[in-house]
């Protein structure tokens, strides 16, 4: 199973899609995807490629942390 | 004709002998204007009839939408994996080639109710108090 599926299991507040790049071209364009996996997180932060899982879930309690996101709002 | 070969069967219903708990596959579609969707709706079909302990439940896209809205679908073919709960666990597209695979895993997951991850990861994950969104784009091969 997929990480973003397992997370989805844990916690109800995460929501885990699975897209398909090809079937869904606008979409794949609106999130710059040329390769693959390509996580994004809440349509703004970006996970590359696959990740272990603890990485993987660091990247999204990073994009999580207030602070984080009140300085990617200033500018 | 199926769209999964004999000997892929045996396979999938070796691995769902071990499903615990129902699981429930509901799918959305349309008939018209969506390449794939005919395919979709087969290969679920075709996963469900493997084990008793699957279901499939079919809505248009266009006129159900009271379950749409439900499960928050805005595209399809789409595809959530549940079983009493709903997880938040979607597949959008045709689930083939390597995605084929995580969609077994999925309903393995599902029915025993069970991540699999580390201890460490759960603590986390369960700290989480804001909505993540995931999507995680991918290819069929």
């Amino acid at each position: 199973m997929r990480l973003a599926h397992r997370f989805a299991i844990e916690n109800e507040l995460i929501k885990a899609d699975c897209i398909e790049s090809i079937e869904f071209p606008d979409l794949a364009q609106k999130y710059s995807v040329y390769a693959v996996p390509r996580t994004i997180i809440n349509e703004s932060a970006v996970i590359e490629g696959s990740l272990p899982e603890n990485f993987f879930l660091e990247r999204i309690l990073e994009t999580l942390e207030p602070a984080k996101g009140a300085s990617v709002d200033g500018h | 004709m199926g769209l999964l070969r004999e000997e892929d069967l045996l396979q999938i219903r070796e691995r769902f002998n071990g499903l615990v708990n129902p699981v429930k596959l509901v799918h959305f579609t349309q008939e018209l204007n969506l390449k794939y969707g005919r395919e979709a709706k087969q290969l679920l079909q075709e996963v469900a009839a493997t084990s008793d302990k699957i279901s499939l439940e079919v809505f248009n896209f266009l006129i159900d939408k009271e379950k749409v809205a439900e499960y928050g679908v805005d595209k399809v073919p789409a595809t959530v994996v549940r079983n009493g709960i709903n997880y938040g666990i979607r597949f959008y597209g045709l689930p083939a080639g390597y995605e084929f695979g995580n969609l077994l895993d999925a309903i393995i997951g599902v029915s025993a109710g069970q991540s699999g991850l580390g201890d460490a990861s759960v603590e986390k994950l369960k700290a989480i108090t804001r909505p993540v969104h995931l999507e995680v784009f991918v290819t069929p091969t």
